[in-house]
């Protein structure tokens, strides 16, 4: 091993010393020589036409520029939606447009209506209470089966109904699948909510627009997970301005969990507006403005039911969703309660039968679109919730009844079109039983008897499929882009190397554990390997992280990369030796010729690739830099099992988690710390569904909960400590590096854990409580007991 | 924020005349008003900041026993030197995080008379008296509802004085998002009797639990609570909690603070 750490070491983040000291450069600590700020004056009423925007009197305020209406964006684009879902019926989904500026009506609070452009952030605010505004009310839908109902108003006056798209999956196994029920001896069902949530990442997003008037290059600045496909959405759909004259940077980025996926508004406005302007304009979005603006997560509504036979095998499940999506299409919105959901309906089980309805429904509330997990959380919660029902109804121990059911041989096809390539889910089953110590269970809840409180012990079972994607089957599935990724490697005269990732980090580690797998494979210190990321303007096309892809997908382009590099470092390396290529081993940084004692080192042949006095310029150019792009063949499948204990205070309703145990299998492990720190924080953000968040909207579409004063976050002493394993490893069996990606597995892993652990506590005391919707909180379990 | 004039006055007399002006608004320790103003939801022409007044600074004990504390003082000031009436101090100690326990004050927590403030319970629930620039209000006077207190304008609270108990606790059970009280109780059991201060629960505020007051004068034990009962009419009724939820709440978190009493 490298001796600064390769694949496999906890080597420290080495970001964190700029995070840590502020020495971060954040979009907001962007500041361009004459810059001017935007505020965007937004809906405060849910549904609303709008008869008049008058800004004479605002643009009339001090140190105003301009103010831009929607009327200023009728010859631009709306903001395009990157996945077409075709529905039960063969029709394509009902996609409305989605105007940068509201026109004519707005449709969520927060939609905007004016942007108000000024030589200060004051004066824009100022000048914003000063445009005059006809709206007239129109009446809101929010939930979403009164918003399909014969005459609900209409989010989009010009669709047909409040119906996205009603998608059932697999079609043709919808007759087999009813069958299924009729015969089986045993039905379990369950209907839930899986609540919406906000992101809250902890940096707001911002957006800096810059217009180079000499050369006619726009550069947009700005909080994003993916800076290439802001670049090609914004630019081919909505300024219209090619890709070689704009530049997308995302520099440091704090957080994301998918909310900045997409492409906003405000992204598009300030690129706009800083070539109109001729200056730049920047906009930093407030924690209020955060909440009804970013893309939503979750809000699933579902009746799922199980089948079994009387051996209790699964033999069916039949599931009904509806499936929010805001106002608007967000970015990949149609995709997530599709193919990131009805795909991962068969879990760890082997079901032969599933069917999967989803109906997307228009809503007066924000965008809703992909949050850590993505669907795969909402499939998870509604199966494994299911399960541990149907044990209770046949008074069967949870964990056999998934044992039984578990899928033990791979390659396995599901009925619901993913091939799991590999897995061992006894292996995280008996992990699970080690770490968290079941047979200590019943002294804990009897000293939990003890002080008055309730103990409980919850399980679950998860499989997702990330390493998104590989792009000629999303492309079959509605994908308007392809899922690959990228990267170029550049070895520079003396020896170090710069690696340009189409990847994005913000969070992930990823300039430490990127460095450590080529760092392994030249076998050369960490620290001569840099990863840049985030800057269209130097790397190559790459379609950014999400989708716990970034190792798996990422992290394959960079090998296929370092590989090319190898490759002709070893001519290079046989010119200089005077050797045949095939004889030339790389180890440990130096080039030796098998059998001999013949060798250089790897700064020797990069010198000479630079210095190219003695090289075979004949048979290969100078210089040293690949690039590869790596497409999947197919998802990646990380799996584990959980298990949460938790305390009821049945006095109060309070849910404390006493114990928190994960056993995953991430196949091969690049850097086991950064690994740990991702299941931490999705254990930590799935404890914050399960017991804490939830966004809510009143009848009229007024969202009411608009701050850290209504909204609850999870803190540090709501978490206990992690006992977390990821030992059992059934390496990805079709990328070079044998991994699966780690960075939702929590999330999606423990809301079904703790629901399950509570219930599991009421049900110990006699109480026969089979289900309470998430969150948890103190109130909601005080009612339901 | 809209502009505004700020004036940082170092006495009391010179905080009143500055709060005698057209749109003058006291800044204690801004833990409301600051994002208040931030949200543009109060437009007040000047602010009168009064942490520079020394005089209504400080800890001290009176002559009859109370204990005084000026009311510029801060919880994190209350927390480290309330250390005779340890159930205020630890009611200090829980306020908010650190950040607000080292801005905010006694003084501007009684003016603003949140429903879900904890200063309230303890003031009501001693029985204390609230001194004010030009009098001195006693707790069963002051709180008139939420938001709405015996102060008129330009008056500001310059000190509270706490009878110390026999012993006395304050039990609450916290808001999941904001960590304010959704109930809190505090219970003081002095020679002539118990007091119960409930905060967080009623539309009206702060309020005495008169029926718990009187079983618990009688049998300071938790015990003495079995059967009481409080009605969810008119408690807050939320997000967070019914009202049905709070009222029962009451009870649990009053025999809980008769249980830790100390």
């Amino acid at each position: 091993m490298p001796k600064d750490g390769g694949i496999g070491a906890s080597t420290k983040r080495r970001e964190d010393i700029r995070f840590l000291t502020g020495n971060g450069n954040y979009t907001d600590d962007i500041n361009l020589r004459g810059q001017a700020y935007v505020h965007f004056l937004r809906s405060d009423v849910a549904h609303g036409r709008l008869n008049k925007v008058d800004t004479s009197a605002a643009e009339a305020m001090p140190g105003v520029l301009r103010i831009f209406t929607g009327k200023d964006f009728e010859g631009v684009g709306g903001l395009p939606c990157g996945w077409q879902v075709t529905d039960r019926f063969g029709e394509v989904m009902q996609e409305p447009g989605h105007p940068v500026l509201a026109q004519g009506k707005v449709r969520h609070v927060g939609d905007p209506i004016a942007a108000v452009v000024a030589e200060t952030y004051a004066q824009a605010r100022d000048a914003a209470e000063a445009i005059e505004l006809d709206i007239e009310e129109l009446p809101a839908v929010v939930d979403m089966k009164k918003a399909l109902e014969e005459g609900a108003p209409l989010v989009h006056d010009e669709l047909k109904n409040n119906l996205c798209y009603d998608w059932g999956f697999v079609e043709e196994n919808k007759g087999a699948v009813d069958e299924a029920f009729a015969k089986a001896a045993h039905v379990t069902t369950l209907e839930l909510i899986n609540n919406r949530l906000v992101a809250n990442p902890m940096e707001p997003r911002v957006a800096v627009g810059d217009f180079n008037r000499s050369t006619g290059d726009s550069t947009l600045y700005t909080t994003s997970q993916n800076p290439h496909v802001i670049r090609l959405l914004m630019g081919a759909f909505v300024l219209g301005i090619p890709e070689h004259k704009l530049r997308v940077v995302a520099p440091d980025v704090g957080g994301g969990f998918g909310s900045k996926i997409f492409h906003y508004a405000e992204e598009a406005f300030c690129t706009f507006a800083a070539k109109a302007l001729n200056r730049p304009v920047k906009w930093t979005c407030s924690r209020s403005e955060a909440f009804m603006t970013d893309a939503h997560g979750r809000d699933h509504v579902t009746k799922i039911e199980l089948a079994l036979d009387a051996e209790n095998n699964f033999t069916a499940i039949r599931t009904d969703t509806y499936a929010n999506m805001g106002a608007y299409l967000s970015t990949f919105a149609p995709s997530v309660p599709t193919w990131l959901h009805g795909t991962l309906m068969a879990g760890n089980y082997r079901t032969p039968l599933i069917y999967v309805n989803v109906k997307a429904v228009f809503t007066n509330t924000v965008p809703v679109d992909a949050y850590r997990g993505a669907g795969r959380p909402e499939a998870t919660y509604q199966l494994e919730r299911v399960i541990d029902k149907a044990a209770r109804e046949l008074g069967v121990d949870p964990i056999g009844l998934r044992r039984q059911n578990f899928i033990t041989q791979f390659p396995y096809a599901t009925p619901v079109a993913v091939e799991y390539d590999t897995g061992d889910y006894h292996a995280t089953m008996d992990k699970l039983e080690e770490i968290a110590d079941f047979s200590g269970f019943e002294a804990r809840r009897k000293a939990s008897a003890a002080k008055g409180k309730l103990r409980g012990l919850g399980i679950n079972c998860y499989i997702e499929a990330c390493g998104i994607a590989p792009s000629n089957l999303v492309g079959q599935l509605g994908a308007r882009a392809g899922l690959y990724e990228s990267a170029t490697v550049r070895v520079n005269a003396t020896g170090g190397l710069v690696v340009m990732t189409g990847s994005h980090s913000h969070g992930q580690g990823h300039e430490t554990s990127f460095a450590q797998v080529v760092a392994e494979m030249i076998g050369i210190d960490a620290n001569m390997v840099e990863i840049v990321h985030g800057d269209t303007a130097n790397t190559p096309m790459g379609m950014g992280t999400y989708g716990s892809r970034s190792i798996a997908v990422g992290g394959s382009a960079m090998v296929r990369a370092t590989e090319k590099i190898i490759n002709k470092a070893k001519k290079i390396a046989a010119h200089l030796m005077e050797a045949s290529e095939a004889d030339i081993e790389l180890k440990d940084g130096k080039f030796s010729v098998a059998g001999t004692d013949k060798s250089v080192a790897w700064g020797d042949v990069t010198l000479a690739a630079y210095v190219p006095h003695n090289y075979p310029l004949a048979d290969i150019e100078p210089g040293l830099e690949e690039t590869a792009f790596y497409d999947p063949s197919n998802f990646t499948y990380p799996s584990g099992a959980y298990a949460c204990e938790v305390e009821v205070d049945p006095d109060t309703g309070k849910v404390t988690i006493e114990r928190f145990a994960a056993a995953d299998d991430f196949g091969n492990i690049i850097n086991p710390m950064i690994v740990s720190g991702q299941v931490h924080g999705g254990i930590g953000q799935g404890i914050g569904q399960a017991l804490l968040e939830s966004c809510v909207y009143d009848e009229n579409g007024q969202l009411q909960t608009g701050s850290y004063m209504d909204y609850a976050m999870p803190r540090a002493d709501d978490v206990p400590f992690y006992q977390v394993d990821h030992s059992c490893q059934t390496p990805c069996t079709h990328n070079p590096l044998g991994v699966k990606g780690c960075g939702e597995a929590g999330a999606i892993g423990s809301p079904p854990a703790v629901v399950n652990a509570v219930i599991d506590a009421l049900q110990r005391s006699g109480r026969n409580i089979t289900h309470i919707d998430m969150p948890l909180s103190p109130s909601r379990v005080w009612q339901a007991m | 924020m809209y502009a505004f004039d700020i004036e940082r006055p170092a006495t009391i007399a010179d905080a009143i005349s500055a709060l005698g002006t057209e749109e003058a608004q006291a800044l204690g320790g801004g833990q409301t008003l600051i994002p208040t103003l931030k949200q543009r939801l109060a437009a007040p022409a000047k602010l009168v900041c009064l942490s520079a007044i020394k005089e209504m600074q400080g800890i001290c004990t009176a002559d009859d026993g109370a204990l005084c504390i000026g009311g510029g003082t801060t919880h994190a000031e209350v927390a480290a030197g309330a250390g005779v009436y340890p159930a205020l101090a630890s009611l200090a100690a829980h306020i908010g995080d650190p950040a607000v326990r080292n801005r905010g004050t006694i003084g501007g927590s009684l003016a603003n008379n949140d429903p879900s403030a904890c200063y309230p319970a303890a003031v009501l629930g001693s029985g204390a008296t609230v001194i004010t620039s030009n009098r001195s209000i006693a707790a069963d006077d002051y709180f008139q509802g939420m938001f709405t207190t015996a102060l008129e304008d330009g008056e500001i609270i310059t000190e509270v004085r706490f009878p110390v108990p026999e012993k006395a606790s304050y039990q609450k059970f916290e808001q999941p998002a904001s960590r304010f009280a959704l109930v809190g109780v505090f219970v003081a059991k002095y020679a002539d009797g118990v007091r119960v201060a409930v905060t967080g629960a009623s539309e009206e505020g702060v309020f005495r639990w008169t029926e718990a007051e009187a079983a618990l004068s009688g049998n300071f034990a938790p015990e003495a609570l079995e059967g009481l009962t409080l009605s969810g009419d008119g408690m807050i009724s939320d997000l967070h909690g019914s009202g049905a939820y709070r009222a029962h709440l009451v009870g649990v978190m009053a025999r809980r603070a008769v249980a830790a009493a100390s």
